[in-house]
C-alpha cells in the first residue's frame, strides 16, 4: 500500500499511521469472527462425527470410542442401492437439467433482447414459495388420472418408460420418474444462473466472426459458445449434482419405498431408529463419495479445457 | 412447409420457453389450488372454487406461528451472515494474510456438501455439548451455511472496485473510517445487499439441515412438511401465493426504480 510512503502531514497522524503492526493485524481480526464460526459450527462437528462413527453403544448406556471401523463397511452392504441410487438420480436430474437449462440459459443471454430481466426474474420468481410447496404441486400435476399422466397414456409413453423401469402400472407418482423429475425441477435455476453467467460473457462478435468464415450456426455453436460455456457448464452440474445427492425431500414426498435415497436413511438413522454410528458412517461416506466425484470431474473437465 | 421452417429457426427460444413453462407450472398450480376448496384432508384434487382460504389465512393451528418464527429466524441469520461475510469478503480482497488457501476452502467446503452431511454432522456436535435444541441452534446453523454464500456475493462486487476511488478519497483528506462509510460501503452496498437477499432466501427455505437440528420447534417448511403427512391445509398455499407475489412486486418495483434513475441520468 502507498499510504506508508506519503510523509506524515502533522504528528498526529503519523501516530495513527506509524504502528504498521495494527495495519498487518486489520484482516485476522476481520477474519477472525466468521472463521470461527466456520471452525466451530463446520469443521468441528465433522471431527466429532467422524469420532460418532466408530463408537458403540446404545442410548441407556452411552456410546464409547471402540474403533468399531466394520460399521462402515455393514452400513455400505445394507445400503448400497440407497447409494447406488442416489447417485443415480442425482446423474440423471443433473443431466437433464442441463439438456433443459442450456437452451433457457442461451435464449436469456443471446435472444431475449428487451425482455432479459423479466425472463431473469421468472427463473429466480420460484425461489420465493417454498420450495416444498412448489414439490407438493408436483403430486397435483403427476396425480393419477390427471392431465400429464392420461396424455402420455394415450401416447402409450408410460408403456416405454414401464420397459425401462421409470414407472410402474402407467401412474408417474411413488415412481423413479417422479423423483427424478422434482429432483431436475428444483435444482434447475441452480443449473441456469451459472450458464447464463458464463454465456453473457461471451463476445458477440466471435459469433459474427465464426459466420464470416463460413461456420453454419451448429459449427459455431460446437467450436465456439459450448467451449467458451464450459466454466458454466461445470459450476452448474456441481451446483445440481451435490444438493442433489444428499437431498431427500423429493424421494419422500414424491417417491416410494422402492425409491429412497441415502439421505432419506440417514434421517432415519439419526432422528427416529437413534442409531447415531450407523448415520454418522454413512453420512461419511457420501461426503467422500461426493468429493470424490467433484475432484474427478473438476480434473477431466479442467483437462479437456486445455485441449 | 413454412411453418416448420420457422419452428427450426427457432429451436432453441422454443425449447427455452418450454423449459421455463416446466419451471413456472408448480407456481402456478400453487396459485390455483390456494382458491380451492378440497374434499378430504388433503388439496391436491381440484373441487371447487371457495375464498375460504384466503379469508383466514391463519386459520390452522400452528401455521402463522411457524410463519413468523421463520421470519425471525431468517432476519437474524441474514443480519449475522452478512456481516460476518462481509468482513471475510473485505479482508480476502483487500489485505495480504497468510493461509489464505485454507480460509478459501473453509468458505468452499461448506458450499460444496451435501446439506445431509452438514446437518447430521452439526447435530452430533450439539448432543456431544448437550445443548437444548430450538431457537438458538436453528440460527447457529443457518448463520454458518449462509455465510459462504454472503462472502462469494461481496467478494465478487468488492474485486470489482476501483481502489483508485478510495485512494482519492484519502488524498481530499478523508479518514479511514469516513472513506469506509462514504465511499467503500456505498459502492460495495448492491453485492452486500445481494449477498444478504441470498442468505434471507437461503434461511427463510431451509428444510434439511433445519429439520434435524430444531428439536420440537418447528419453522414453517418444517410445518409443510408435517402437513405433508398429516394433511395439507389450503392456506399453505394461500402463504406460498402472497409469498410469491410480493417478492415478484419487490424486484418489478425495484426494476423500475433502477430504470427511472438510468433515464434520468440519460437525460
Amino acid at each position: 500500500m502507498s499510504v506508508t510512503k506519503a510523509p506524515p502531514a502533522h504528528p498526529a497522524e503519523a501516530a495513527v499511521r506509524k504502528p504498521s503492526t495494527r495495519r498487518r493485524l486489520v484482516p485476522y481480526w476481520l477474519l477472525l469472527p466468521g472463521i470461527l464460526w466456520l471452525l466451530v459450527f463446520f469443521a468441528l462437528p465433522m471431527v466429532y462425527q467422524a469420532s460418532t462413527s466408530v463408537q458403540t453403544g446404545s442410548l441407556e448406556k452411552g456410546f464409547e470410542v471402540t474403533w468399531h471401523v466394520r460399521t462402515y463397511w455393514d452400513a455400505l452392504t445394507d445400503y448400497y442401492p440407497q447409494f447406488v441410487r442416489s447417485l443415480l438420480y442425482a446423474g440423471t436430474a443433473t443431466l437433464l437439467c442441463l439438456l433443459l437449462g442450456y437452451p433457457l440459459a442461451y435464449l436469456i443471454a443471446f435472444k431475449a433482447g428487451r425482455w432479459r430481466n423479466l425472463v431473469l426474474v421468472l427463473v429466480v420468481a420460484p425461489f420465493f414459495t417454498s420450495f416444498l410447496i412448489r414439490t407438493l404441486a408436483w403430486k397435483t400435476i403427476l396425480a393419477d388420472g390427471g392431465a400429464v399422466v392420461d396424455a402420455l397414456n394415450t401416447l402409450h409413453v408410460l408403456d416405454v418408460t414401464a420397459w425401462l423401469g421409470w414407472t410402474e402400472n402407467n401412474r408417474i407418482l411413488a415412481t423413479p420418474m417422479a423423483v427424478v423429475c422434482g429432483l431436475t425441477y428444483n435444482f434447475l435455476p441452480f443449473m441456469i444462473l451459472p450458464l447464463y453467467t458464463s454465456l453473457e460473457r461471451i463476445d458477440g462478435r466471435l459469433h459474427e466472426a465464426a459466420g464470416d468464415l463460413y461456420a453454419t450456426p451448429a459449427t459455431t455453436f460446437r467450436k465456439v459458445t459450448l467451449p467458451l460455456s464450459m466454466p458454466g457448464v461445470v459450476s452448474g452440474t456441481l451446483l445440481t449434482f451435490i444438493p442433489a445427492s444428499g437431498d431427500y425431500v423429493n424421494a419422500e414426498l414424491l417417491g416410494s419405498a422402492d425409491t429412497k435415497m441415502v439421505g432419506s436413511v440417514i434421517q432415519t438413522q439419526f432422528l427416529r431408529v437413534l442409531d447415531y454410528p450407523t448415520a454418522a458412517a454413512l453420512s461419511f461416506i457420501l461426503m467422500a463419495v461426493v468429493l470424490l466425484v467433484v475432484t474427478v470431474y473438476i480434473r477431466r473437465s479442467g483437462t479437456e479445457d486445455l485441449v | 412447409m413454412p411453418v416448420l421452417r420457422w419452428i427450426r429457426r427457432n429451436l432453441v427460444v422454443l425449447a427455452g420457453l418450454l423449459t421455463l413453462a416446466y419451471m413456472i407450472l408448480p407456481n402456478v398450480v400453487v396459485m390455483v389450488f390456494s382458491f380451492n376448496r378440497p374434499k378430504g384432508r388433503f388439496n391436491y384434487a381440484w373441487q371447487e372454487f371457495s375464498l375460504d382460504a384466503w379469508s383466514d389465512p391463519c386459520g390452522v393451528a400452528d401455521l402463522c406461528g411457524s410463519l413468523s418464527l421463520s421470519l425471525r429466524i431468517a432476519f437474524w441469520a441474514t443480519a449475522g451472515a452478512t456481516a460476518l461475510g462481509t468482513m471475510i469478503a473485505f479482508a480476502l480482497v483487500r489485505y495480504r494474510f497468510r493461509a489464505r488457501g485454507a480460509v478459501n476452502s473453509l468458505i468452499f467446503l461448506p458450499m460444496a456438501m451435501p446439506e445431509v452431511v452438514m446437518a447430521a454432522s452439526l447435530l452430533t456436535l450439539f448432543l456431544n455439548m448437550g445443548a437444548e435444541l430450538g431457537f438458538w441452534t436453528v440460527l447457529i446453523a443457518h448463520i454458518m451455511f449462509c455465510l459462504s454464500f454472503v462472502v462469494t456475493a461481496v467478494k465478487a462486487r468488492v474485486m470489482s472496485m476501483d481502489p483508485r476511488l478510495e485512494e482519492a478519497a484519502r488524498d481530499l483528506y478523508a479518514g479511514p473510517v469516513q472513506t469506509f462509510v462514504r465511499v467503500t460501503l456505498p459502492i460495495a452496498a448492491p453485492g452486500i445487499a445481494a449477498g444478504a437477499l441470498l442468505a434471507f432466501a437461503l434461511s427463510f427455505d431451509d428444510f434439511i439441515i433445519t429439520n434435524f437440528n430444531a428439536g420440537s420447534t418447528v419453522t414453517f417448511p418444517m410445518f409443510v412438511w408435517g402437513s405433508a403427512q398429516r394433511g395439507t391445509p389450503v392456506q399453505i398455499n394461500v402463504i406460498g401465493t402472497a409469498m410469491f407475489v410480493i417478492a415478484v412486486a419487490v424486484v418489478l418495483a425495484g426494476q423500475l426504480v433502477a430504470n427511472r434513475r438510468k433515464s434520468n441520468a440519460g437525460k
